[in-house]
Parts: structure tokens; sequence; C-alpha cells
């Protein structure tokens, strides 16, 4: 159909994502637009894919989805451990250089 | 190679000329003396005579070794050269043509080869600079017009070479011929400046072997009268080791072909000389007289190094004496050079030769040791600077144009030479007169006698001055010894008026060999000055100096009464020395076995050596000691004269007459204290001219004392103020240097540099926050414009 939208949206959805990690304090926030950016992405791959009526696209989406959640729950892991030392997720606030 | 096969690289390279074993190894007897000398010094106190030994043997090896050479030399084959006129020897001296024709000395396939050689091509000499004159060939000399010139070809380099030998007299068979024997040079490579090599050699000669023979029978004589004379010296050693010294450097200066090792000789006389001098310099006399007489030869000195590097460059940058006096004898040297060397060399010869006015050190000098003296100052190093000219002597002879008065020339010529040598014969026999030292009578004799050698070299009678140098050795050497041994007897003293007197019946033999000794000096016939200071007038006033030759009768009258002075207050009379001295007995008598011998060989040479050139006997002298420079510069040689032997008689007896009148009769006595005149005049020669207060007082002291201050002033303020102004002024150049460029300059810059570091760094430093935020914007950035470029890239491509 209209590949324009669908490029555009995905597009869309990674400059959100990458404001959301810059911009936002909150380190299961940056997680989550982690996770908007690899979505950007499959979507595109989508898109794509449904472009030339190929299943490559999806199937590669696929992959970006198995090894985002794989990435989210080394992540998360890694959240977890910053709240038990700091009892906080404030990412602002784990900067320990002093420069 | 082939030049192996041609015969003139036969001469050239000395296989054919072997003049004897003894002349070709004339160097020996240097060598021994030096060996002497080094034995000595270092093996002398060791020895049981401690020190004697080694000279006294040496010196009697070299004797026999110039015997040898000499009797070598007698048996050399001579050639002629035709003597027609004294003008023809004029043109010889010019240079004149050398002959299609030579007679053949050893093979004549070689003289042929040699006449072509020397004929066709001009002769080989070192490149001369440009303002000096260029080598002419031989074939544009001019044409003699009765006779054959002996113009050589020049020496062909190293090597030994024998000169090729002068023309037959061809036509002329009514002219007397002139036997000259070639002399005989060998050379060996010494250094190398350049392309200027200078040798050092032997050059051996009938003149050369004369003085070998002179050097080596005083010496040996006196050292036979110093192991008794210097038996119980405090330093004999030393005494010994220098007199070998001495020896050894008389005998490189007459060996040697170069003017260098001549030089080199001279020096080493005279530091021997300075040495012998001051043998007792714990007295100061001695030490002041030494060095007298080493500052006053010194002064000469100066001019013999001028000299001879005028001549070095002037004949072409060779030190070669025989190739210097032929390029003399043909004219090219130009005057312009040639007269500032003669005139160097000759004040030289007047400071070593104790000529007038550079005579004053040899008096003095009389404050060594008796035997020294006799060798030193009487016999061999004085007549080093007559050697010198008389070996340099177409030099002085074109220098000074000496032949320019021939028999029917001016008749008074004059020459600095002859003048010179007039002066000294007057002035030093003046002197002898108000002497009491009987030393100090012998060295003015001395000195007048050699006034006199200068003084035939001067008026062109060079056979004459030679051989007055060789019968002078003999007579002044045998009257110094005599001197010596009486001394040794009467008190060690040698004032004849205090300490001697009535000695003939004391010490008849040694009366009888001072009384051959005086005679000859006087030249009575038929002792040997008989025959030497005839020659030396006969030439003056053959060759037209008359003036000089009168001046020289007036000298031998003079001789002949200050040695009958000296004979009155030493011999006659009643002996008014003393006859106790330091506690032992003092009792004039003759000497032993050492002073005999030694006397007894001077008496008889006294007596025969005037003989061997007498006319009667063929003038064997002369045809012996002639080489090619004499002839070269056209020194003509005069037959016996009848009237001037009268003559000289005549004055000789009018002296010996004078003064025995004086003496004996007391006739004029008391004449200084009665007239004015005459007694200014004793207190002017008893003062020496006041020329020992002029150098002292005015030349010594003027350098010592004003010219030592001003130039210490000099030094002290001008130059150190450079020095000290350059070094303040360095050290506040580097003081600003470091101040403001190292410090200001090199050192901003890099605390610049440092600083600039540094706030690169902190800019750097702030990338890195810590923050995560900060990362990944980063990280996006780059991604973003990786991104833009690959995009960019496509849409070029």
């Amino acid at each position: 159909m209209y590949l324009t939208q669908f490029v555009v949206l995905s597009a869309v959805l990674f400059c959100l994502g990458i404001y959301g990690i810059i911009a936002r304090k909150n380190g299961v926030a940056v997680l989550m637009s982690i996770e908007l950016i690899l979505n950007a992405a499959n979507i595109n791959l989508v898109a794509f894919g449904a472009l030339f009526k190929q299943v490559t696209g999806q199937v590669f989406s696929l992959f970006v989805i198995a090894v985002a959640a794989a990435e989210v729950g080394v992540g998360l892991a890694i959240i977890l451990l910053i709240y038990r030392n700091r009892r906080t997720v404030n990412l602002s606030d784990s900067a320990e250089m002093k420069g | 190679m082939l030049h192996a096969l041609t015969p003139l690289a036969a001469v050239a390279s000395g296989s054919l000329d072997h003049p004897g074993f003894f002349v070709e190894t004339i160097w020996v007897p240097f060598a021994l003396m030096v060996g002497a000398f080094a034995l000595a010094l270092f093996l002398g106190k060791r020895m049981p005579l401690k020190g004697p030994e080694f000279g006294t043997i040496a010196v009697f090896i070299a004797l026999i070794w110039s015997i040898g050479a000499g009797a070598q030399w007698f048996m050399r084959p001579s050639v002629d050269i035709a003597e027609k006129s004294p003008q023809s020897i004029a043109c010889i001296s010019r240079g004149g043509q050398l002959p299609e024709r030579l007679p053949a000395l050893e093979h004549e396939a070689i003289g042929h080869a040699q006449a072509a050689h020397s004929a066709a091509s001009v002769p080989s000499l070192p490149a001369a600079d440009a303002p000096l004159p260029k080598q002419v060939p031989v074939a544009n000399a001019p044409q003699c017009p009765e006779v054959h010139g002996d113009g050589h070809s020049m020496a062909a380099g190293p090597g030994s070479h024998t000169p090729p030998p002068t023309a037959t007299g061809g036509e002329g068979s009514a002219a007397p011929t002139m036997h000259v024997r070639p002399y005989y040079e060998k050379e060996w490579p010494w250094w190398q400046v350049g392309d200027t090599q200078v040798m050092w050699g032997i050059h051996v000669d009938g003149y050369t072997l004369v003085m070998v023979f002179t050097v080596a029978l005083i010496s040996f004589c006196v050292h036979v009268f110093s192991l008794a004379y210097m038996r119980t010296d405090r330093r004999k050693t030393h005494y010994f080791a220098s007199l070998a010294l001495f020896t050894a450097g008389m005998f490189l200066m007459v060996v040697s072909s170069s003017a260098l090792s001549l030089l080199f000789g001279w020096e080493i006389m005279g530091l021997t000389s300075f040495l012998l001098i001051g043998h007792w310099w714990e007295e100061y006399p001695n030490a002041r007289a030494a060095l007298k007489a080493f500052f006053t030869t010194r002064t000469g000195d100066v001019g013999l190094l001028v000299g001879l590097a005028i001549l070095f460059f002037a004949a072409g940058r060779t030190f070669n004496i025989a190739q210097i006096n032929q390029m003399a004898a043909a004219g090219l040297i130009h005057q312009g050079y040639l007269l500032p060397a003669a005139i160097a060399l000759f004040i030289a010869c007047i400071g070593k030769s104790a000529q007038f006015p550079l005579h004053t050190w040899l008096p003095d000098a009389m404050a060594g040791p008796t035997p020294a003296s006799a060798i030193i100052h009487a016999a061999t190093m004085v007549v080093a600077g007559v050697y010198m000219v008389g070996r340099l002597y177409p030099v002085f002879f074109r220098a000074f144009d000496i032949a320019s008065h021939d028999a029917h020339g001016a008749l008074f010529g004059v020459n600095p030479v002859a003048v010179i040598g007039a002066i000294t014969v007057v002035a030093a026999a003046a002197l002898a007169f108000v002497q009491d030292d009987i030393k100090k009578v012998l060295a003015y004799s001395t000195v007048s006698q050699l006034g006199y050698m200068v003084l035939a070299l001067g008026v062109g009678a060079w056979t004459g001055g030679i051989f007055h140098l060789f019968t002078h050795a003999m007579f002044k050497a045998l009257l110094f010894l005599c001197a010596g041994a009486i001394g040794d007897v009467v008190g060690h003293s040698f004032n004849m008026k205090t300490n001697m007197g009535g000695l003939r019946r004391l010490m008849p033999k040694t009366f009888a060999m001072f009384m051959v000794g005086t005679a000859a000096l006087m030249g009575i016939f038929p002792f040997a000055g008989f025959w030497s200071k005839d020659e030396i007038l006969l030439g003056a006033g053959k060759n037209g100096y008359l003036l000089i030759s009168a001046v020289g009768f007036i000298g031998a009258m003079m001789t002949a009464a200050y040695m009958t002075r000296a004979v009155y207050y030493t011999f006659f009379g009643d002996y008014r020395g003393p006859t106790e001295s330091h506690g032992h007995k003092v009792e004039p008598k003759d000497g032993g076995w050492e002073y005999m011998l030694a006397l007894g060989t001077l008496s008889v040479m006294s007596v025969v050596a005037g003989i061997i050139n007498a006319p009667f006997f063929g003038l064997q002298f002369a045809h012996y000691a002639l080489g090619e420079a004499p002839v070269g510069a056209g020194a003509p040689e005069p037959p016996f004269n009848i009237v001037y032997a009268l003559l000289s008689t005549v004055f000789v007896a009018l002296g010996i007459g004078i003064c025995a009148a004086y003496l004996v009769k007391g006739v004029g006595r008391g004449l200084s204290r009665k007239v004015a005149p005459a007694g200014a005049l004793v207190t002017f020669l008893t003062k020496k001219y006041y020329l020992d207060d002029l150098y002292e007082k005015g030349v010594v002291h003027f350098i010592a004392h004003p010219l030592a201050r001003a130039a210490n002033s000099f030094n002290q303020g001008f130059l150190d103020g450079i020095v000290n102004g350059v070094a303040s002024m360095v050290r506040s150049l580097s003081t600003s240097t470091y101040d403001k460029i190292d410090q200001g300059l090199v050192d901003g810059a890099v605390n610049g540099a440092g600083r600039g570091a540094k706030g690169l760094g902190g800019v750097f430093g702030g990338l890195a926050t810590g923050r995560i935020q900060t990362y990944a914007s980063l990280m996006f950035i780059g991604v973003a414009a990786l991104g833009a470029f690959v995009v960019a890239l496509v849409y070029t491509y």
C-alpha cells in the first residue's frame, strides 16, 4: 500500500524513543524507550516485507523481538541492582563523576 | 725502468762516482761524536776516568777517518779549467758557455750522453714563483772569448751525483791550468712540504776535507790536553760530553750539503760554546760571559736565518748549498734578493766569527777552561762564520761584486766584507796591547786573525782566506794550549804581569813551542803563518784592494808587536808568580805527556802546514781545496810574489823591533802619562772602545728596563683590557640571553603549550559527565552523522 506512511511512523516512533532515552530520568522509562526504538525498527522491517510481498521482513522482525526480550531481561536486572544499591532508579542521580 | 738502461741515469744514480770509502762515509765522524756525547752523558760517571774515554777514542777514529778521506780525495782525478786572464774568470763567473765536448772522467759514453743532455735540455730545478727569475737554458749563456766556461747543469735531484766535468783547455797551451776535483754529494730525503723536498746529505770536496781534518786534529789534541788539564775538575764528565757534542756540531756543519743542516751544526756549536764557557758557572762572571757570548752570536744568527730563508726562495726552493752556489755563480739569482741575503749572512759571520762590532764576546769567553777556549774560540767555532762565507762564496762574490776590481781596475776597492775584516784586524790588534791576561791577548789576536780571513774573503782571495783558517787553527790552538799549560802551573792564573815571567828557563819545552806558535802567528818564514798571511796580502794587492792590503800590512806589524809584548812578559825577566798557593808548592815546569803530545803535534803542524801551499811545492793546498764554489765565482788565484813576501817580513821585523825597544830598552816608556792624547788612547783601548758599555748600558739596559716595562704595560693594559672587555661583554650577553630568551621566550612557549594542553584537556574532560544520557545522545549523534554520510554517498553514486 502506501510505504511512506509506515516508514514515517517508524521514524516518528524512533525519534520518540531517542527522545525518551536522552531526556527521561527514570531507568525503566529508558528501557521502555529502547523497546520503542526496537519496535520502530520492527515496523520498518515488516513494512518493507509487505512491500515486496515476502515473508523475510517478518522473520527478521521475530529475531529482533527475541533479541529485544533478552536485552530487556539484562537491562531490568541492571535496573534492579541499581535500585537495590541506591534505592532509586533516577539515572541523573546515579552519575558518580565529579567533572 | 727504462732509465736504468741509459748511461745518463747511471751517472745520476751515482753508481760510477766512488771517490773512496772514507769520503763516501764522511758523516761517520759526526755520528761517532754524537755517540760519544750520548755515552759520556749517560755512562761517563761510571767510567774509570769519569768520562774522557768516549770522546778521545771517538775523535781519534774521526781523525783517522779524515786522514783516510783526505788521502782518497788526493787520489781523485781532477779536471782542468783553462785560465787565461781575470777577464775570462769574470766571464766564467757570469755563467759562461757550457762546452759541447767534455773529457771522459769515467767513460766516454757517459760524457757524450751528458753533453747531449746538458746542451739540449733546460736544467731541472723546482719551479720558482712568479717574481723570481726563471731558469734560463744554458745554451743561451754568453760565450766567453777565450775560454770554456764551467757553467754546470744543476743538480738532478735526490741521490748521489757528480756534476758534469768541465772543459778541457782546448786552445792556449801556454795558459796555466787549474785543477779542480769535482765534488761528491750524497743526499737522503729528510721531509717534504707540498712539492718542496728538503734533503739531508753530505757534500764533500777539498774544502770539506780540510775542515774535517782541522777539526779532528785540533779536537784530538784538545781532548788529550784536557785529560791532564781537567783531571780534577768538578764537572769533568759534562765537560767532555760538551766537547764531544761541539766536535759533532762542527763535523755536521762542514760536511753538510744542505744549508739547513749547516744551520743545525751552527746552532749546536753555539749551544756547546755556551756550555763550555760557563763550565764553572758557580762563579757569576763565568755565567755572565757565557750568556754574553750566546746572546751576541745569537744576534748574528738572526742574520743566518734570514739569509738562508731568502736564498731558499730565491734559488727556487732549495736548501742545497751546491745548487745555490751554482745559481749565484751563473747570475740566476736576482741582485735584489742576493744582496740582502748576503748582508744577512755576513751579519751572521760578524756575530759568530767575532768581527767588529760584535767581537765583544770573545775576550770574555776566556772565562771557560783553556782547552775549550783553544778549540772553540781559537780554532774551530769562531771560524764557522768564515767557513760559511767560504762555502757560500758565490753568493757573496756576486752580491758584493768582489771581482769588480781586477789588476787593471781601481786601486782602493771597498766592499763590506773586506772593510769589516780590515777594521777588525786593526781594532783587535790595538786592543791586544793593553791586556794583562795572556788568554785575552790571544783572544784579541784570534779576533784580529779572523779579521784577516774575512778580509781575504772580501778581496777575492778565497784560497788565502781558507788557507789562513787552516794554519791559524794550528798555531792558535797551539798558543792557547801553551797558555793553558803555563796557567796550570803558575797558580791557575793567566795574568802575565803578576804570575808569570822568566818562564823560558823554567819551562823550556813549553817556551819553545810557544815561540813556534808565535813565529807562525807573526808570519815569519818558513812557518805556517808566513805563507797564508802572505797569500792574503798578495790577493788584496793584486785584486785592486790596495788600501785594504796596506791595512793588512799594518796589522801584521801590530801582531808582531803585541806578541812580542806577550812573550816578553811571560817568558823573559824574572819569575814574578807565586811559589805557594793553597798550602802546596807552586812550581812552574813543563807538563806531562798529554801536554807534550798535544803541543808537539800542533807545533809540527804549525811548521809544515804552510809549506803545503808554498809555490815551490806546487800550490798543493789550493789545488786540493778548490771546489766548485770559488771557481764558479771566478775568484782568481794569485801566484807568489817575492816583493810582498819581503815587505811583510819587513813589517814584522819593524813590529818586533819597536816593541822590543819599548820593553827591553825602555824607549818611549811613560808616553801615555806624559802625552795626553796617548794617555787618552790607552784609556780608550782599556775600555775596549766603550763598546761593552754601549752594549750593556745602551742596548741591554734599554731592552731589559724601559722596553720591558712598556711591553708589560701594553700587555697588561691594552691586550688584557681587550681580553677582559670581551669577557665581560660575553658575560652580559649571556645573562640577557638567559633572562629574555631562555626564561621568557622558550620557557614561555613551553609553558604556553602546557597551558594549552591543559585547557584542551579541560574542554574534552567536560565531555565525560558520567551521565548516561550524555553518552547516549552522543552516540545517536554519531550514528545520525554516519547515516547522513551513507545517504549522501548513495545519492551521489
